[in-house]
């Protein structure tokens, strides 16, 4: 089976649909976004994702001409759209609130910006048709906002924003009022209708698990600045900072410093009774650098004997037992007071558990399993 | 049901009282017999149709309510734009002192409003009428229009208009197609209180109305300096039941508007 797999970023010849250049957005003394460079290319599902108050939202409504630039440029298909009002411009606005017109019907909600284009009544029936039948509201055409419920709502304004057809189609914090079940739904519901519309969309949230499962490529903000822009498996196993590895999922952190020691490989001295650990990189680090072992619980097994082959391990005693259901991620206390977090599958039942508090445990992962960080 | 204690009872009995006790004197002495105001002589409901009789209380009556139509219509469109600016316009040169004035006339004595207006009329060489009992309420009741519209304006979630705007309006269409029929309530009720106003204006009306037209308010206080008559009585009787068979219907449509509402949504959260 030959399937191209989707990544225009890679492409050296592929032209980004929006670039962001050098943008800049000061209110006043505070600096939303500080000197960004982007691309994002057609047909992609594209995450900025950040805590709130990183600018994401800022970056949003720039591209929606709520804003603009205090410096620097924005280009969507080659051309700069500073100057375009955002009534003129090929992009449309979903709204955290959704922003349903009360007094109107679902109908004439999504018919609103087609008859701005003044289209004859005949295109606009069929268009809504067709918007209503891809969101599922077709019962409910004739309802009012109030009429219909919270997740209805969400598939009305998706519609309502879909319905001209943009370019580009941005969703700010689309599903933060639905509940956790209805939202893992309507993320699916939100991929598929991204393939079967092949739109591109701009989705801004400060859900990590949300960004990852839709997007195509995530970006993680922080302060104004993009701190990686990659896939959801790259931001998540090759983190580039301690900040990306930390807000994305839970990580753990060794400080030390760094030795080369055979290609490759590094060893991170990070206490002076301990040996150091071993780990791969394909950064290289100086000697006596300083730098940051990032890796994630699932990553750590934990043994009551030292296993014989482990690269790396280290002995402990059970601090805490977090259990998930499924998953029991255990606190390790080390002799110098870093608690490491090893996650486990619950594939027995409880009951035998060979694990419990106060125990004292190994905890080992391999020289690949963690990533190598300079900051 | 929750038997009223001593204290509440008081309280209900003094509010209903001094309320009520005025306008009940009033209403029941226009259906006086005798012509003497204070001396009850037995049922009657003569002094309706005299005053049915009186040219010039019509006219005046007719006069109140041209002018308090025009002036209110006046009054909520420069208002509601005045809110809409000020909510909206964010920072602009002379907002301070935009705002500052807008606001002036509630606080304003309105004997120094009427005798200013006068002053301007006579300056400019208008000649006293409906036109400048029109301009004087216009002035004076488009402050409360702006007060009552801008608060809901300030409650009004902007990613509406937002959304319109993304989705093709120029800022004119969002407004007349998405904001207002969205504050129409807001915006009706500030109609409606600038009619009150100017209904029951004396003093502003008094400086700026000139022979040929004259007010309700100014008729019926002139002619109580010459003596209470049961004439008056009946007039302020009719007037008090259109009032408030306008209140009671207003409230009771937007009572039921609300209930409907809510049951809607309930029934919508349900199906969910």
């Amino acid at each position: 089976m030959t399937q191209t797999v989707f990544a225009p970023w890679d492409d050296p010849n592929e032209k980004p649909l929006i670039r962001f250049r050098g943008v800049t957005k000061r209110f006043g003394e505070f600096t939303a976004i500080d000197d960004l460079t982007l691309d994002i290319f057609e047909r992609e599902f594209f995450a900025l994702l950040g805590p709130s108050g990183c600018g994401k939202t800022t970056m949003m409504r720039m591209l929606a001409g709520f804003e603009t630039p205090t410096s620097g440029t924005i280009e969507l298909s080659g051309q700069d759209i500073a100057a375009v009002p955002p009534n003129k411009r090929a992009v449309n606005m979903m709204f955290q609130s959704y922003a349903l017109f009360p007094h109107l019907s679902v109908y004439e909600n999504i018919a609103f910006g087609l008859r701005r284009d003044k289209l004859p009544k005949a295109e606009i029936d069929a268009r809504v048709l067709e918007m209503l039948k891809l969101t599922r509201l077709e019962k409910f055409a004739r309802r009012k906002p109030h009429q219909i419920s919270g997740g209805q709502r969400q598939r009305v304004a998706l519609a309502r924003s879909l319905a001209k057809a943009p370019k580009l189609l941005l969703l700010d914090e689309p599903l933060g009022a639905l509940d956790a079940k209805l939202r893992q739904a309507t993320q699916f519901e939100l991929m598929d209708i991204q393939e079967k519309t092949g739109t591109t969309f701009v989705i801004v949230t400060h859900d990590q698990e949300e960004a990852m499962t839709v997007a195509s490529r995530v970006a993680v903000m922080d302060e104004g600045r993009v701190m990686q822009v990659a896939t959801p498996e790259k931001i998540y196993e090759a983190p580039n900072s301690v900040y990306v590895a930390d807000f994305i999922g839970d990580v753990n952190i060794i400080s030390g410093k760094a030795r080369p020691a055979e290609t490759g490989t590094f060893q991170l001295h990070w206490a002076d009774a301990h040996a150091p650990f071993v780990a791969a990189s394909d950064h290289a680090f100086s000697d006596g650098q300083a730098c940051h072992l990032a890796i994630r619980p699932e990553k750590v097994a934990i043994s009551s004997e030292r296993p014989a082959e482990a690269e790396n391990a280290v002995q402990g005693k059970v601090l805490d037992i977090a259990y998930l259901g499924n998953l029991s991620t255990y606190h390790v206390e080390l002799s110098t007071g870093l608690i490491l977090k090893a996650q486990t599958a619950n594939t027995r039942r409880i009951s035998r558990r060979s694990f419990t508090w106060e125990d004292p445990v190994w905890v080992s992962w391999t020289a690949t399993a963690g990533v190598l960080l300079g900051q | 049901m929750n038997r009223l204690s001593w204290f509440n009872a008081t309280s209900l009995t003094l509010g209903f009282a001094f309320l009520y006790l005025p306008m009940i004197i009033l209403v029941v002495y226009s259906f006086n017999e005798s012509k003497l105001v204070t001396v009850w002589a037995g049922f009657s409901t003569k002094w309706y149709g005299e005053l049915l009789q009186n040219e010039s209380f019509l006219d005046a009556a007719w006069v109140t309510i041209k002018v308090a139509v025009l002036s209110s219509t006046f009054a909520t469109v420069l208002g509601t734009m005045a809110a809409y600016v000020l909510v909206r316009g964010g920072r602009f040169l002379g907002r301070t002192v935009f705002s500052g004035m807008i606001y002036a006339p509630l606080v304003m004595p309105e004997v120094i409003t009427g005798l200013s207006l006068l002053l301007l009329f006579i300056g400019i060489g208008l000649d006293r009428g409906v036109i400048t009992i029109v301009l004087a309420h216009t002035t004076f009741s488009m402050c409360y229009v702006s007060v009552v519209v801008s608060s809901r304006l300030m409650t009004f979630d902007r990613s509406l208009e937002e959304a319109a705007l993304d989705l093709g309006c120029s800022s004119f269409n969002a407004f007349r197609l998405v904001t207002l029929p969205i504050i129409a309530p807001a915006v009706i009720s500030g109609w409606l209180l600038a009619f009150t106003l100017s209904l029951d204006d004396l003093v502003i009306a008094s400086f700026t109305a000139g022979p040929s037209a004259t007010t309700l308010p100014i008729k019926i206080f002139s002619a109580v300096r010459l003596g209470v008559s049961p004439e008056i009585n009946a007039l302020s009787t009719l007037m008090i039941g259109i009032v408030t068979v306008g209140v009671i219907s207003a409230s009771l449509i937007s009572k039921r508007k609300s209930v409907r509402q809510q049951q809607e949504e309930q029934a919508a959260a349900r199906a969910a």
